[in-house]
């Protein structure tokens, strides 16, 4: 399943353009308050109707101005999580779990109902109502409804930004295994980074409106272009790693594509793939290897691209192996070490420096 | 003595009410509901124009309202001729032309009520429903007629109870035959003419409070019961 996206549209104050495609797994929108991200996925819902373009999913047109095509969105089969849940009160959580299977006639698959019960969690929920449940459970039934409209896309707009810090990491990991066993294209909406650091395989970058980049996620989270469209202390870069061993002492040994780390939290299963963020701010340079350090982490590296930034600093492209790292030094520093694009490096991070919601699984 | 009882032509009176007020509250409430929500819900041209066409029988003298229905639904005006040549069907001085009476004197009131609670409806849960694959008719008939039930038996009970008391429109349109047009206003009305018949008169006044009292009773049992399995987020 491809879904292709090529639309523009007036909005108030800027015109929105993107062109991007979305294969299976998520493919973030993300961009500030007021992009226009979730114009997009209502764009592709059908909720708005763009100005010109075309939105199709392989050989279905959903939308093709100058064809005149706009297929109303009961019939596009996609299910659409909504930031503020909107579940139906008057039905019990059942009732609106089969509420698509209804309107739609559809066949009961009772394997694929128990297998979205069981990834959500929401089984023991099922005969109470909405008001009943707490924020992170209207959620969780939100996405288990979407799904079982046996969708072809699945569109996910803020999920999390009406929850609070501890719901947020309760429905992160459904999320994973959402993405990681199902091969619906996920559009997911989202401004936070740490959201789209740990969930999206893809990210489609905004910008009042301006497509910025498309890319995987490792790439445009290391891009010093995209940096500058966020916060500065959202800089930094997604690293993949596999699970080598759990110590004693509370630290995981990961190996990534560029050398072995220490990650600071108990990851159990050895050989599991894990994605690691890892903040500009957090990873200092050195150009020789350091020796009688307290930091654990220490990856030799090539200096792809230097940037400068405001208040004295610049921000360092680092190509360790084929994974890219961002460190953000003062200029004195880059003066003092007399920093080239082209020249080794030694990266040091602290094991500390990997909070814990940076950290997320990956299945394979 | 004088007998505690209703006279025969009153008890005629009070049955001839409840027919004609459920008549005209229970055929009237779909097109009601369709009213209320194309107000609600609809974007068309001429939408304050039907707003103001179903308020006016709100605003009118009621004696003007069955004036007016005189001159369309008579035996002689046109829509009256044509329903009684195709169909036999006569409203004028008829318990069907009180019916209809009613239903336009009440509807006013049933729309306003009803839309009201339609505009409490969150329109995005509409739109979900169609994310979910539905039709507008059945997202109507599972998500929004669900939710505005209280607002819809709220909306019924204020018509019946405008439709019981209905006189001005009635008796203009229907005149006050006993056993055929003569509602209990009529019916009081009609014994506050005659000395000597203010017991009766009472017996008439009790059993229209205890009607409407009883109406009230029920709705309100109606709503709590919904709200016991349902109480909207």
């Amino acid at each position: 399943m491809t879904l292709n996206v090529a639309i523009t549209t007036v909005l108030k104050g800027f015109d929105l353009d993107v062109n991007f495609a979305a294969e299976r797994g998520v493919t973030a929108i993300f961009g500030a308050s007021g992009a226009g991200k979730t114009t997009v996925i209502n764009a592709v819902a059908g909720l708005h109707r763009p100005d010109q373009g075309t939105i199709t999913l392989d050989n279905d047109t959903f939308f093709a101005a100058d064809r005149g095509i706009n297929v109303p969105v009961a019939d596009r089969r996609l299910g659409y999580v909504f930031q503020d849940h909107r579940l139906f009160p008057n039905m019990t959580v059942a009732q609106n779990l089969s509420f698509a299977k209804k309107a739609r006639g559809l066949r009961q698959d009772g394997q694929h109902h128990s297998a979205v019960l069981e990834i959500l969690g929401i089984a023991p929920l099922l005969g109470r109502y909405p008001t009943d449940l707490s924020g992170g459970e209207k959620q969780r039934v939100a996405i288990g409804r979407a799904l079982l409209s046996q969708p072809k896309v699945l569109l996910l707009d803020e999920p999390l930004a009406s929850l609070d810090h501890a719901r947020r990491l309760e429905i992160l990991p459904y999320l994973e295994r959402l993405r990681d066993h199902s091969d619906l294209p996920i559009l997911y909406v989202s401004h936070s980074v740490s959201e789209v650091a740990r969930l999206a395989n893809q990210v489609v970058l905004l910008d009042r409106g301006r497509q910025i980049q498309v890319g995987p996620v490792t790439e445009v989270f290391s891009d010093l272009d995209a940096a500058q469209f966020l916060g500065r202390d959202d800089h930094g870069a997604v690293l993949f790693a596999k699970v080598v061993a759990t110590h004693a002492d509370g630290v995981t040994e990961v190996q990534s594509s560029g050398g072995r780390l220490f990650v600071n939290q108990t990851v159990s299963s050895a050989n599991k793939r894990i994605r690691l963020r890892i903040r500009a701010q957090d990873v200092m340079l050195s150009l020789s290897r350091p020796e009688g350090l307290s930091a654990l982490n220490v990856l030799p590296c090539v200096i792809a691209d230097i940037r400068s930034e405001a208040k004295n600093s610049v921000l360092v492209q680092l190509a360790c192996g084929p994974d890219r790292l961002l460190s953000r030094i003062t200029e004195r520093s880059r003066q003092h070490l007399n920093l080239q694009i082209g020249m080794p490096i030694f990266a040091v991070l602290k094991t500390v420096s990997m909070a814990q919601e940076a950290i997320g699984f990956q299945a394979g | 003595m004088e007998s505690v009882f209703l006279s025969p032509e009153s008890w005629t009176a009070v049955f001839l009410s409840l027919r004609v007020s459920l008549v005209a509250t229970l055929l009237s409430l779909p097109l009601a509901i369709w009213v209320a929500h194309l107000l609600a819900r609809g974007r068309f041209r001429g939408k304050q124009v039907l707003n103001a066409l179903v308020h006016l029988p709100l605003v009118l003298p009621p004696v003007v309202t069955g004036y007016l229905l005189l001159l369309t639904y008579g035996r002689r005006a046109p829509i009256g001729q044509f329903l009684e040549h195709s169909f036999g069907f006569v409203l004028a001085f008829r318990w069907t032309g009180a019916a209809l009476a009613a239903a336009v004197m009440a509807f006013p009131l049933m729309v306003r009520a009803i839309r009201i609670a339609i505009e409490t409806v969150d329109p995005k849960l509409e739109e979900a429903a169609a994310t979910l694959g539905a039709s507008r008719w059945f997202t109507f008939r599972h998500v929004t007629l669900p939710l505005i039930f209280p607002g819809v038996i709220a909306g019924s009970v204020l018509g019946w109870a405008k439709a019981m008391g209905e006189f001005g429109a009635t008796i203009t349109f229907v005149s006050n035959i006993p056993g055929q047009t003569q509602t209990v206003p009529s019916a009081i009305y009609a014994a506050l003419q005659v000395p000597g018949r203010e017991s009766e008169v009472l017996k008439l006044v009790l059993i229209s409070v205890v009607l409407a009292v009883g109406a009230l009773l029920v709705s309100e049992w109606l709503v709590r019961r919904r709200r016991k399995k349902v109480d909207a987020a």
